[in-house]
């Protein structure tokens, strides 16, 4: 296939470079890309990691291009080429040592901040007083309690700004992850286990969730939406609730393990023992996490983040055993 | 096949490794016994992730029989013994004693896997099945692996015996004896830690 | 009508197969099947196919029918492709159900890795790498075929899924407890498990036959550091076999006894833990990807040097760097899943691990591009592929740093940047890299070559169209994304880029259609290969005349150094492709065996059988497989006497024997 003449490619890849960062300064800015946009510290965080790490790669990705088009330009084998042929230049220890070098340098950028972000993203922020949301991901729709407040919600989620919340999260379903782009990463909902993630809202707003892993389906279902709301906002909202919502019978709790869609739901309070939901009857014990499925609820919704070392922390840790290798 | 037997005074190798062709396939079998060494430590793993989510039931105490696996692991030892000799006299050519040591390894292999099905069987009648637990599953399937294996052991030596008693011993019956000898070996140290880590370490840890 | 018929008809067809696209197939598939047999009958050819084909243990041959059916399966799994992407083309519209749309992008994957690349990967094994180690055939012939069959019968036994039953639909990954009974009752999982179990011993088997191919046969002369690069990533990818394989078979074969005989491995009560699958699975998984990419460096290891007329840049580099991949490939399996709450240290070195694996492959990437400074750089199809390759595979690396980067993952796990890179090392590494090969050893299997002007349309519109489709994908993943969505609402600002992708994706369609008709066109017109040698080759498959005879090589030639056969050429030697007739002698050469074929064929109805649990079709398979084995073991007859002066003719026919 002929090539157009030099000056004419020159040209349209100018037009092509300057559309394609036209294309993005219209786009990318838009609010669309949430991941973009972060509206909490879990998630500002991330992507600063992020922004590094591009840089990083795109200067990479530059000049490999800049290599290839070079050779490309010079030692393509047409009439009138006059660069040289070397065919027994066929190794350099320092060239070699070079390519060797540099990417670990480049990676090491990335690396160094990577590691005291991923400890950093584990533990919640010194002395802070988490809210605690128990989630359960069910088929095809996520179950919130509040187990401080002793409310429920299916399908949306109330949070004040500016404090932290903790959310403990299972499945009694298929694996699904629970994430709300804009304030933050996505963790695993599974059953048998629970794992804590905690996120942030600074500023009030309407979020968006969502299910990164399949789970059946109905599984396009698994939106839901966060509404950040100032603390006292937070505290009416929960008083609402208590006034004017029905309470979750057993029935209802039933009712919701049944696989099906909902639409949104609130309830004044919950029973107890359903969180996690122990399925068909198996006790977990020497789990992970210590959570007995027998036990009063209020040994795993205690106000985290006072003592000495946070409860998430705790559980983070907990987590590097693998289970079974508690004694038997 | 028509090569020729080689004579043993002017060999160095051994028997089944005087043919480049037989002697590739005993490097093939090693590869094939590499996989399954990983297929064992994947099952181990699970045994080990399981073995502490018990909850309490079965009972270590009374669940893991240590009489019937001593037994177990006595039969399958010796027999790794009786099938070592089968080969040394396959090298020096006398097939009748190779023969009576391989039927013999094959006895002492049969009973083994009758004491197993025995404990199996005890063990269901008991009520514990594999549906019960994770543990129950992977303790099933990590013993009964090894056991189908000598199963299948068995009846691929038949056909060995079958083959010798037929052709005599060439230069092919020999890497084929040979090969049944490396994989018999291995499920007798495949079995020295399902004891150790199954039977001792469930009674113990 | 006896009372089991509707039964039949509603296990075998249930409303789930009943669908327009499923009796479309089902209309194609019937169609295709009269006109094949139709043609075989009327040409008389049924007992040419049985004798020369489908009991050959020829690796030439088995080379060329694994070539079908990955092309075969390139298709199958493109339209699933098309079929996802029309759907996303818009926000809410419902092409297909999302019932369907579940099994597509099942289907999709799996049949991509397993049934088109591997098979595409075992194709260039077979028909390149007992010509390039100066071998007569493969270590094991008669595995070697047992290998296709069960790869052949597996690829079945997952495809007739779609009209019989029911196709899986939880991914190609196939998490519990989704796939557990609960929740998944019907066919389309077992399928799935047993389908890939069946293959995945075929490929283990491949696995051992060219690692000890190349450990035990190569020509004399030929040490490990003299061997081609090609060699050298087959050898890596099968030692990766070896031990990849091995966690899949327990991980597929645990899935099987819950659904099957239920155990309670991954159960949500009973204790199981789901995670263990996954970790057993991408125990395997991370080096699978290495496993498909790793022969593409091989091959651009060698076509870079041919089109460049100069060798290897830093041959032992490039050496230390496969097996450094190889044996890190082992160690990075947990960035999978950074979000399954493993803790921040094991998140922490998992990083660390799959951020130094882009170190080694950094290395070959300049490796290759100093291969062409200072060279002739000719850029005929399989170079231009090679170039493409080094950009889209450039920047699928460096997306992969950012996903190793923990927290960054954990924002964009499972999104559509998720997709677009592995797309983009996958399509750009391995299938960028297979399509250069095939390119490149095409006059070399079939006698002639493709035409080039096709080819590089075929490239363009291929290189191109998945620019546009995977460009936008990352930004998609920015937007929030999430993969395996069947549809999407409009508010969320993701319809333009979708479109944009699903144009891409007909592109690259378009791109498949010109590559077909390239070689069905080049079947009639393209340039012959006389010479055996037509892109002045520098490694030893150039020296034999294309198609090589059964027997490869007349006389082994005697290796002194790399790139033997462009060392020949220098001296002026004609001695390696010139035979005296004192120099041959009779060989033993393997005989076609019906065996692999019904072992096959026993392994897939034991398949089917334990598809709809039905015991009796199960062993009655399971008795084909024991009756197969038994006759392998009792079978002494497997090599045949070829005289010295049959080979004489032969070579004299090739104008290669000296008067």
């Amino acid at each position: 296939m002929a090539l157009p003449h030099p000056r004419v490619r020159r040209a349209w890849v100018r037009g092509a470079l300057l559309a394609g960062i036209l294309g993005l300064a219209l786009t990318g800015c838009g609010p669309h890309y949430v991941l973009l946009h972060p509206a909490g510290p879990v998630a500002q965080g991330e992507l600063h990691l992020m922004v590094l790490a591009t840089i990083a790669m795109a200067v990479v990705i530059a000049f490999v291009l800049a290599l290839l088009a070079y050779v490309l330009w010079h030692f393509r084998d047409r009439p009138g080429r006059t660069a040289p042929y070397r065919p027994d230049w066929t190794h350099s220890r320092r060239l070699e040592v070079l390519w060797f070098v540099i990417p670990a340098v480049i990676l090491t950028v990335i690396a160094v901040p990577m590691v005291g972000q991923t400890y950093a993203l584990a533990k919640l922020p010194p002395k802070s007083d988490p809210l605690v949301v128990d989630v359960t991901s069910l088929d095809w729709k996520w179950l919130f309690q509040y187990p401080q407040q002793g409310v429920a919600t299916v399908n949306y989620l109330v949070i004040p700004t500016g404090r932290p919340v903790l959310f403990e999260l299972t499945a009694n379903s298929p694996m699904n992850t629970f994430w709300i782009p804009e304030l933050g990463g996505m963790e695993y909902t599974m059953s048998g286990r629970v794992l804590p993630l905690w996120l942030e809202a600074s500023r009030p707003g309407v979020y968006w969730g969502h299910s990164g892993q399949f789970s059946g389906v109905d599984f396009e279902q698994m939106f839901f939406t966060v509404r950040a709301v100032g603390p006292s906002q937070f505290q009416s909202w929960v008083a609402t609730v208590r006034r004017t919502a029905p309470a979750m019978t057993e029935a209802d709790f039933r009712q919701l393990l049944n696989p099906g869609t909902v639409g949104t739901l609130t309830y004044a309070s919950y029973p107890a023992n359903t969180f996690p939901a122990v399925t068909h009857g198996f006790t977990l014990n020497g789990g992970m996490y210590m959570v007995m499925g027998n036990q009063p609820k209020d040994n795993a919704s205690q106000p985290m983040g006072s003592g000495a070392a946070s409860p998430s922390r705790t559980s983070r840790e907990a987590m590097h055993t693998m289970p079974g290798m508690s004694g038997r | 096949m028509s090569q020729a037997w080689p004579e043993m005074e002017e060999q160095t190798l051994p028997a089944e490794f005087a043919h480049e062709e037989e002697s590739i396939k005993i490097t093939g079998f090693w590869m094939f016994l590499v996989t399954d060494v990983l297929i064992f430590a994947s099952l181990f793993s699970l045994y080990a992730v399981y073995a502490g989510r018990m909850g309490g039931e079965p009972n270590p105490a009374t669940f893991f029989h240590l009489g019937p696996a001593l037994a177990e692991t006595l039969l399958l030892l010796t027999s790794s013994f009786t099938v070592g000799l089968a080969i040394w006299f396959m090298r020096r050519r006398q097939v009748g004693a190779m023969t009576a040591w391989l039927v013999a390894t094959l006895v002492l292999g049969a009973t083994f896997v009758a004491i197993e099905a025995r404990e199996f069987l005890g063990d269901i009648q008991s009520g514990y099945t594999w549906h019960q637990s994770a543990f129950l599953s992977a303790f099933f399937t990590l013993v009964g692996t090894h056991g189908a294996h000598v199963t299948f052991g068995i009846l691929m030596a038949l056909t060995l015996l079958i083959q010798v008693a037929r052709r005599g011993l060439t230069p092919v019956t020999a890497r084929k004896l040979y090969t049944f000898s490396l994989y018999w070996h291995f499920l007798d140290v495949v079995w020295i830690f399902i004891y150790s880590v199954v039977y001792l370490g469930g009674r113990l840890g | 009508m006896p009372a089991f018929v509707p039964y039949l008809l509603h296990t075998l067809f249930p409303p789930t197969v009943l669908r327009p696209t499923e009796i479309g197939a089902d209309v194609l598939i019937v169609a295709t099947g009269v006109i094949i047999v139709t043609v075989l009958t009327r040409q008389k050819k049924w007992g040419w196919l049985w004798r020369e084909w489908l009991t050959t243990v020829d690796h030439k041959r088995i080379a060329v029918m694994y070539l079908i059916a990955a092309i075969a399966m390139l298709f199958r799994g493109g339209v699933d492709a098309l079929m996802m992407r029309t759907n996303l083309a818009l926000p809410s519209v419902h092409f297909i159900s999302a019932e369907e749309y579940n099994e597509v992008f099942t289907t999709h994957g799996t049949i991509m890795i397993f049934f088109m690349a591997m098979p595409l990967i075992f194709a260039l094994f077979n028909a390149v790498i007992p010509l390039m180690i100066g071998a007569r055939d493969v270590a094991f012939p008669r595995l070697n075929a047992v290998s296709f069959w069960l790869f052949a019968f597996g690829a079945l036994l997952f495809n007739i899924s779609f009209v019989v039953g029911g196709s899986p639909n939880a991914g190609w990954t196939a998490y519990p407890p989704l796939t557990e009974l609960a929740f998944n009752p019907g066919p389309g999982e077992n399928y799935y498990f047993l389908a890939l179990f069946i293959s995945g011993i075929g490929t283990t088997i491949t696995g051992i036959n060219f690692l000890v191919t190349i450990l035990r046969m190569r020509a004399p002369g030929m040490t490990l550091m003299r061997m081609p690069l090609f060699a050298w990533t087959t050898l890596c990818t099968s030692a990766l076999i070896l031990f990849a394989f091995p966690p899949l078979t327990v991980a597929l074969g645990t899935s099987l006894l819950d659904r099957l005989f239920h155990a309670s491995f991954y159960t949500l009560g009973h204790g199981g833990m789901p995670m263990m699958y996954v970790n057993l699975f991408w125990l395997f998984g991370h080096p699978e990807v290495y496993i498909v990419v790793l022969p593409a460096f091989g091959i651009f290891s060698e076509v870079v040097p041919t089109f460049s007329r100069k060798p290897l840049f830093g041959y032992t580099a490039m050496v230390v760097s496969v097996v450094a991949i190889m044996v890190l490939s082992y160690g990075t399996w947990v960035h999978h899943f950074f979000t399954m709450g493993a803790g921040p240290s094991v998140n922490v070195f998992f990083g660390l691990s799959t951020m130094l694996i882009a170190i080694p492959t950094g290395v070959k990437i300049f490796n290759w591009i100093f291969t062409m400074w200072g060279g002739r750089i000719r850029l005929t199809v399989p170079m231009l592929y090679q170039l493409a390759f080094i950009p889209t595979f450039v920047v699928g690396g460096a997306t992969g740093v950012l996903l190793a980067t923990v927290p960054v993952d954990y924002q964009l796990h499972n999104t559509y940047f998720l997709v677009a890179h592995f797309h983009n090392t996958l399509i750009g590494g391995t299938v960028f890299g297979l399509l250069s090969g095939l390119y490149y050893w095409w006059p070399k299997m079939f006698g002639y070559k493709l035409d080039e002007r096709q080819g590089k349309w075929a490239f363009w519109l291929f290189f191109l169209g998945f620019w546009v489709t995977f460009g936008p994908q990352y930004l998609l993943g920015l937007e929030g994304m999430t993969r395996r969505l069947w549809t999407y609402p409009l508010g969320l600002g993701w319809h333009a880029l979708n479109l944009i992708s699903t144009i891409g994706a007909y592109g690259m369609g378009a791109g498949f259609v010109v590559l077909v008709y390239n070689v069905v066109w080049s079947m009639q017109h393209g340039e012959r290969d006389l010479t055996g040698d037509p892109w002045d080759g520098r490694t030893l498959e150039w020296s034999l005349p294309s198609p090589a005879p059964e027997y490869n090589f007349a006389r082994i030639p005697v290796v002194t150094e790399r790139d033997a056969w462009w060392a020949m050429k220098a001296r002026g030697e004609t001695t390696a492709v010139r035979v005296r007739p004192d120099e041959i002698s009779a060989l033993e050469l393997p005989r076609n065996s019906a065996m692999p074929f019904f072992l096959g064929l026993g392994f897939f109805v034991l398949g089917f059988g334990l598809t709809f649990r039905w015991w009796w079709i199960a062993g009655l398979g399971l008795a084909g497989i024991l009756g197969a084995m038994l006759w392998a073991g009792f079978d002494y007859e497997d090599r045949k006497h070829v005289h010295a002066e049959e080979i004489r003719r032969i070579e004299a026919a090739l104008g290669r024997l000296e008067a």
